[in-house]
């Protein structure tokens, strides 16, 4: 039972100082999750701290590659919109 | 080693009256409802003074990485929005990292006289090493002033730590005090470990604030309120939180534009929210801010210092050169004191000549003369200028322009123009647009502007849009040559008819 950063983590250290496990660990080219360590927060925390806190939708995923936070649910912006702008921008 | 110690005990008094001798005039009026304590501080710092700014520098510490909210404003893959434009990316540095650089760019520029930590996310959301940097500087550079910007969340919590600084003042974001509006600004915040969203978090954030604002002015450490101008969301609702910080002992409010634009990737970019026009803003920051001319020239702590003598010495101070420096730190300390000395005696002496009765470029304050009327109407006149005071900016090199007011009391600065900064959302913001259309919208309203020199095509370009360039004062004194174009245009006849609405100084 272990959460991972993934890519599209911006690096921005949020998510360390969190950790009840000390799981988390800056590295190259995004911060990583020692699966060794990570309980997902079980036993200290209601919420993974590291998902909780993240600014990033996607940054973070279980075991199964499931986003804690997915396309939408930290921004308001929906995944069409998202993908609308863009095309938009690509466009210009 | 003496310096002018922070009386931490006691309260600044927010009621203290309103003319004091020796800062009777423009001064007294710019700081009514000021103490004395509170006014003497604001007039010799190097970021709200108007005259002390030209002489000093401040530099920014990127040490804080985290932020602990999210702004509709913001994308956290850039420097925090509240601080710098969107979509700029600053090198992280570690505490001890900062504390060298500092100490280099401030043995190299003794005119650095302030340290900001206001990002890249909240300081307070990375006390450690927020705190790391300010104890190592205190040790090692007494004399720098030490500030911050936050966005208050955990303000209350950390103020006993912040307090043991040299910290002389905080600057809070306050973009609203009613938690429906915030719940259009701020999606979510971390709080107790959880992450709470919408009008819930607002009302944590707005009461978090608001105890933090009053936490600090009772102990004596200036607070600044910055708030973000958003068309339709926030912006009728800044007159109140005005009225409120105010109130509660805020010594200035700073109200800056939204910069949204989608490449930002920020919600309000790709929502397609746009940002206030000049005069919306201006209209505003008149409302909100009085007759301060401190609060237009706030420079949000821009990290400046390095750029202070206009050339860009960025480069210098990179951390591999850092770490090879060999500073003489007492050398540079005792440098940066006689600078520090000698800027206050010339302060001392200009305050003292335009206190004297005769002098014909201080003695028309207004109220101490009979009413009559006004010889010509007054005129925005813009200025390129990279600092000390002087016209000796290249309009195309122009980044900002600072604008001044002119009228038969004299020239008073009431707002900076940054050249890339006034986008107004929608068709205006095309592609077809060039740096030149940009500077131009944003010199909107301004009916001169002066720099040292301009090339054929801006000049055809301005005249067409209304603004007369005028290359004829490089190198004078901004105000000097402010009050000369004035007075050529008052001469030409041009000021006759006072513009309906226009408020005069
Ligand atoms: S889920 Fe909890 S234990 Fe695992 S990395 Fe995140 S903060 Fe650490
Ligand atoms: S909080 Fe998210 S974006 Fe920030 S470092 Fe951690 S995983 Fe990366």
């Amino acid at each position: 039972m272990a959460l991972e950063i993934v890519e599209s983590c911006v690096n921005c250290w949020a998510c360390e100082p969190l950790c009840p496990n000390q799981a988390i660990y800056e590295a190259k080219p995004h911060f990583m999750v020692d699966a060794n360590k990570c309980t997902e927060c079980a036993g200290d925390f209601a919420d993974a701290q590291c998902a909780a806190i993240c600014p990033v939708e996607g940054a973070i995923v279980n075991e199964r590659h499931e986003a804690l936070n997915p396309p939408g649910s930290l921004t308001g912006i929906s995944p069409a919109r998202w993908a609308a702008v863009q095309a938009e921008i690509a466009a210009r | 080693m003496d310096f002018p110690a922070f009386d931490q005990t006691a309260p600044a008094s927010a009621h203290a009256s309103a003319c004091s001798a020796g800062s009777c005039g423009s001064t007294a009026a710019q700081m009514n409802g000021l103490s004395d304590e509170v006014r003497r501080k604001v007039q010799n710092h190097p970021c709200y003074s108007e005259e002390a700014h030209h002489h000093f520098a401040r530099m920014h510490a990127a040490v804080a990485p985290a932020c602990n909210i999210q702004c509709n404003y913001c994308n956290r893959k850039y420097d925090c929005s509240n601080e710098s434009r969107p979509g700029v990316v600053s090198e992280l540095l570690t505490p001890e990292q900062a504390i060298n650089k500092t100490l280099a760019v401030a043995a190299a520029i003794p005119q650095l006289s302030v340290l900001g930590i206001a990002g890249p996310g909240d300081p307070l959301a990375n006390p450690e090493r927020t705190f790391a940097t300010f104890r190592g500087l205190a040790e090692k550079a007494p004399d720098l002033k030490l500030c911050l910007s936050t966005n208050g969340l955990v303000l209350p919590e950390q103020i006993d730590e912040l307090a043991k600084y040299n910290i002389e003042h905080v600057t809070i974001t306050i973009n609203c005090v009613d938690p429906e509006v915030g719940a259009k600004i701020y999606p979510w915040i971390f709080w107790n470990n959880r992450r709470i969203r919408g009008r819930a978090a607002a009302k944590i954030l707005i009461a978090q604030q608001q105890k933090g604002l009053e936490m600090l002015v009772a102990r004596g450490i200036l607070v600044k309120v910055n708030s973000v101008l958003i068309p339709g969301v926030n912006d009728q609702h800044l007159r109140e939180v005005s009225r409120i910080v105010k109130a509660k002992g805020a010594f200035l409010h700073n109200v800056t534009p939204l910069i949204a634009e989608a490449e930002h990737g920020t919600f309000f970019g790709l929502m397609g929210q746009r940002s206030p026009r000049a005069d919306e803003l201006k209209a505003l920051q008149d409302d909100c801010a009085g007759d301060m001319a401190m609060m237009r020239h706030c420079r949000q702590c821009r990290a400046d210092a390095v750029g202070l003598l206009g050339e860009d010495r960025g480069a210098e101070f990179t951390l591999d050169k850092v770490a090879a420096m060999e500073i003489d730190h007492q050398a540079a300390l005792e440098r940066r004191l006689a600078l520090r000395a000698k800027v206050a005696a010339e302060l001392e002496s200009k305050r003292a000549r335009a206190a004297t009765p005769g002098d014909p470029a201080r003695q028309v304050i207004a109220w101490h003369r009979q009413p009559r009327a006004a010889l010509g109407r007054s005129v925005l006149i813009a200025v390129a200028s990279r600092g000390s005071g002087l016209i000796n900016e290249h309009f195309g090199h122009a980044r900002e322009f600072l604008v001044y007011e002119a009228s038969e009391a004299g020239a008073r600065l009431v707002g900076q123009r940054k050249t890339d900064l006034y986008c107004s959302g929608g068709e205006t913001c095309g592609d077809g647009e060039t740096v030149l259309d940009r500077t131009i919208r944003a010199l909107a309203g301004c009916e001169r502007v002066l720099c040292s020199k301009i090339g054929i095509e801006p000049w055809g370009r301005l005249e067409a849009a209304g603004i007369k360039p005028d290359g004829e004062h490089g190198m004078e004194p901004i105000e000097d040559a402010v009050m000369a174009v004035w007075r050529e245009m008052l001469a030409a006849g041009l000021l006759a008819t006072p513009v309906a609405g226009k408020r005069c100084a």
